[in-house]
């Protein structure tokens, strides 16, 4: 049990929740997740810790309400307890000076994000963010990842905030301005296959963090598995980064959906 | 060992029993039949099909057993159980005495009655097989005495030595953590379990399904470890939530690792990564360990109506006849080898073909179709045949060149075997992993290279079973206690 100190509203759809978990908070780095489970029959879904706190050994985590899970997590209040938390799960990020690295976000993939762009910053790399959503209440955490990048791009699908356009126009444009080294890519399965396109048309080496279904997160059921380079890879153990350009997003896409019609 | 044997069969209650009945009236008493859940109901019932013998009904069985001389039935068992001494015990209606018989060797003899390959143990070596009867009910007497102990309220705890404040590290709670750490108890060690899932038990909770191992059961014995100060730490994984460093910091002086073998294997043919297709661990995990299949919890499940599980094992038994309680209406069994190499129980391929599932055997997948939405709806398969004995001694399948079979199906269950948990063996340093990923040990105590660690179970194994894993963990309690005596 677990139990949550602080919760933000950070758009409609996302929340913000600051949860105990001090084992957790030391413990983990850029790139880590946990598993949630909510109630006596609740469902296990990863979570990335968007940051974490040795000091008061909270962990934050950032919510999108997406299906009836997440959406019970978010329905949670200051006070309640999370009923299981485990973690800090997966690899944690390949953190080094690269030199500049852009971090392409979709919408609530800034939280995830958010760790990776402090630590590479930490690392003395140049990080510009692009943040990108639909429209502008979606932007999320743009303060936060202020702190961490030299530059920050928004783009919104309608136009309503920064410039109107995808994240690959953001992208793009930092590519055809200045040299690249690194691309992180986080956000839904779609825009970061999109992302991925790209910069392997510029031959930018870039890194996706994946979200797929999983169960335990610990290796072993498989219900996380996808393909890298014609391989069979668990996120869960394996990931959840990879090199964006060897990753199949279309199988992915499929996986993500196989549980549609039995929810 | 065989003079304490011959001593307890001297005594007077044991000889004047076997004198009670000739053995020719012995060996006439026809072998027990086992009450079960008629087939066509439970195919549709979560429910447990074996419903245990009745008083009646075990003490004639027990009638049966001649209390040999040199009783070959505990050499073949993995542990050992003095299997003649507690069976007499039953025919003296002393129930509770032949439980605590079993206890004597057995941590968890209600599981182990219910879920060890007897036909291949201990009743693999009853003297009735030499006479061309069938043997001795042993595995059904088991479950029969822990039962009858269980439900009677009385379970003895065992006596506790003085504690000796010394803290103890047991890395995971299937079978082989839980009766380490009951033996460690005993010998009076602070002893904390990690488990990483939400619920303690490993194998017995998320793999083997309720229908052939009720949870309570399980449940009882947990309860009784925490009854003798044993803690149990969930959501914990060692190695990430907590390193070898803090638990050396935290002042654990021996460490146990038991993490089992829960790594799934897949065959790596196309289409295998298509939806609805999916791993006995997976399939098993949702539907057992987060009720998938009822309607008050939130975890999905696909309810499949054409499915087939890929294997002969337990596990594959256990995943088929799971689908056909979730409405399967064709449930299959597709083996490359022929039923006389299944390693799955024998009554388990019993149970199943009377629940009607469809056995294909000497059939293997080549690779899996999909539909436009990435949905698995037909596998091909190789059709076998059976040729010289390999390294198992099993004949091993091959190919008939050009028989090539396509099955529609909307589910898969891909159940062939699982490899060690690498999280362990990955970050604990010091440790010696063989090639196929198992810890290597010292075969008698259990001690890695690391003298503070022992590992038993599956993790040192492979994928075992539920006796050795037991045996493991009280050998190694046994083996660190030892060294925590002399240094
Ligand atoms: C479906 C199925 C059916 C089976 N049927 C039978 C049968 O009929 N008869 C039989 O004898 N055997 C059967 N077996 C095999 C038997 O269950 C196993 O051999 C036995 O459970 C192994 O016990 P164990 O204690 O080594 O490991 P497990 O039971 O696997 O327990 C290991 C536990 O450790 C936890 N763990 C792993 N890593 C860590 C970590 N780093 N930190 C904390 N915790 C960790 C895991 O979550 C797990 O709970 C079956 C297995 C399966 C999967
Ligand atoms: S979530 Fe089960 S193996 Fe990755």
């Amino acid at each position: 049990m677990n139990q949550i100190v602080k919760k933000v509203i950070l758009s409609e759809n996302v929340v913000k929740l600051e949860v105990e978990a001090p084992l957790i908070a030391k413990s983990r780095k850029a790139g880590h997740f946990v598993i949630v489970k909510t109630g006596k029959y609740g469902e296990r879904i990863p979570l990335t810790i968007a940051s974490a706190d040795i000091r008061s050994g909270r962990i934050t985590l950032v919510i999108q309400k997406v299906g009836k899970s997440s959406r019970k997590i978010c329905a949670l209040n200051e006070g309640d307890y999370i009923t299981d938390l485990v973690g800090p799960l997966g690899k944690a990020t390949h953190i080094e000076r690269f030199g500049t690295v852009v971090c392409a976000c979709g919408g609530v993939g800034t939280a995830p994000m958010l760790p990776i762009a402090e630590a590479m910053k930490k690392a003395g790399n140049k990080v510009v963010t692009v943040l990108a959503a639909r429209t502008k209440e979606l932007i999320i955490l743009e303060e936060e990842m202020k702190c961490f990048s030299d530059e920050i791009i928004i783009m919104t699908d309608d136009g309503s905030y920064g410039q109107k356009g995808l994240v690959t126009n953001g992208v793009e444009q930092i590519i055809n301005r200045e040299k690249v080294d690194l691309c992180v890519t986080i956000g839904p399965a779609v825009m970061m296959k999109f992302v991925s396109l790209l910069t392997q048309k510029y031959s930018v080496p870039t890194v996706a963090s994946l979200n797929t279904i999983m169960v335990d997160g610990t290796g072993m059921c498989g219900a996380c598995r996808v393909t890298v380079g014609g391989k069979t890879r668990f996120v869960c153990v394996d990931g959840p980064e990879f090199d964006a350009h060897q990753v199949d997003f279309d199988e992915m896409m499929l996986r993500l959906n196989a549980y549609k019609d039995y929810e | 060992m065989i003079e304490d044997l011959k001593k307890q069969r001297n005594e007077v209650w044991r000889e004047e029993l076997r004198k009670s009945l000739k053995n020719k009236e012995r060996i006439a008493i026809p072998r027990v039949k086992m009450p079960e859940l008629e087939a066509a109901f439970r195919s549709r019932s979560y429910d447990e099909v074996n419903r245990g013998l009745s008083a009646k009904d075990a003490l004639r069985e027990a009638k049966r057993c001649l209390d040999c001389p040199d009783p070959s039935c505990i050499n073949g068992c993995p542990v050992e159980i003095n299997i003649p001494k507690f069976i007499k015990n039953i025919e003296r209606n002393e129930i509770l005495e032949a439980a605590k018989t079993l206890k004597e060797t057995s941590a968890l003899p209600a599981v182990c009655g219910r879920v060890c390959p007897q036909e291949k143990q201990c009743e693999s070596q009853c003297i009735h097989l030499k006479m061309k009867s069938e043997p001795v009910a042993v595995g059904y007497l088991e479950r029969f005495a822990a039962d009858y102990e269980r439900e009677s309220g009385s379970i003895s705890l065992p006596e506790l030595a003085e504690s000796n404040g010394i803290k103890i590290a047991v890395i995971g709670s299937g079978p082989a953590g839980l009766s380490f750490a009951g033996d460690m108890a005993k010998y009076g060690y602070d002893v904390t379990v990690f488990e990483a899932l939400h619920e303690i038990g490993g194998v017995l909770k998320y793999g083997i399904p309720e229908f052939r191992l009720p949870n309570t059961i399980v449940d009882v014995e947990i309860d009784n470890l925490r009854k003798m100060g044993v803690k149990f730490i969930t959501n914990c994984i060692v190695g990430k939530t907590l390193s070898q460093e803090d638990l050396h910091n935290e002042g654990y002086k021996g460490i146990f690792i038991a993490g089992g073998a829960g790594l799934p294997n897949f065959m790596n043919i196309p289409g295998e990564n298509l939806s609805g297709v999916l791993s006995a661990n997976e399939y098993l995990t949702r539907v057992n360990l987060m009720g998938a299949n009822r309607k008050e919890t939130d975890t999905p499940v696909f309810f499949g109506k054409n499915v087939a599980i890929i294997g002969g094992g337990n596990t594959a038994m256990d995943s088929v006849r799971t689908a056909r309680r979730l409405g399967a209406e064709r449930a299959m069994i597709i083996y490359r080898r022929s039923e006389e190499e299944m390693p799955a129980r024998i009554e388990e391929i019993k149970h199943a073909k009377e629940e009607g599932i469809i056995f294909m055997n000497l059939h293997n997948p080549i690779r899996y179709v999909g539909d436009e939405k990435g949905r698995v709806k037909q596998m091909i398969l190789q059709k076998m045949e059976l040729g010289e004995p390999d390294a198992s001694g099993r004949r091993r399948p091959v190919e008939i060149q050009g028989a090539i079979e396509t099955i529609d199906v909307d589910m898969v269950v891909v159940a062939i075997g699982v490899s060690p948990n690498p999280l362990i063996p990955n970050t604990f340093s010091g440790l010696d992993i063989s090639k196929w990923g198992t810890i290597t040990v010292n075969r008698n105590t259990l001690q890695t290279g690391l003298p503070e660690v022992f590992a038993g179970g599956d993790i040192v194994r492979g994928g075992a079973t539920v006796i050795l894993a037991m045996g493991d963990g009280r050998k190694a309690a046994a083996a660190m206690h030892r060294k925590m005596k002399c240094g």
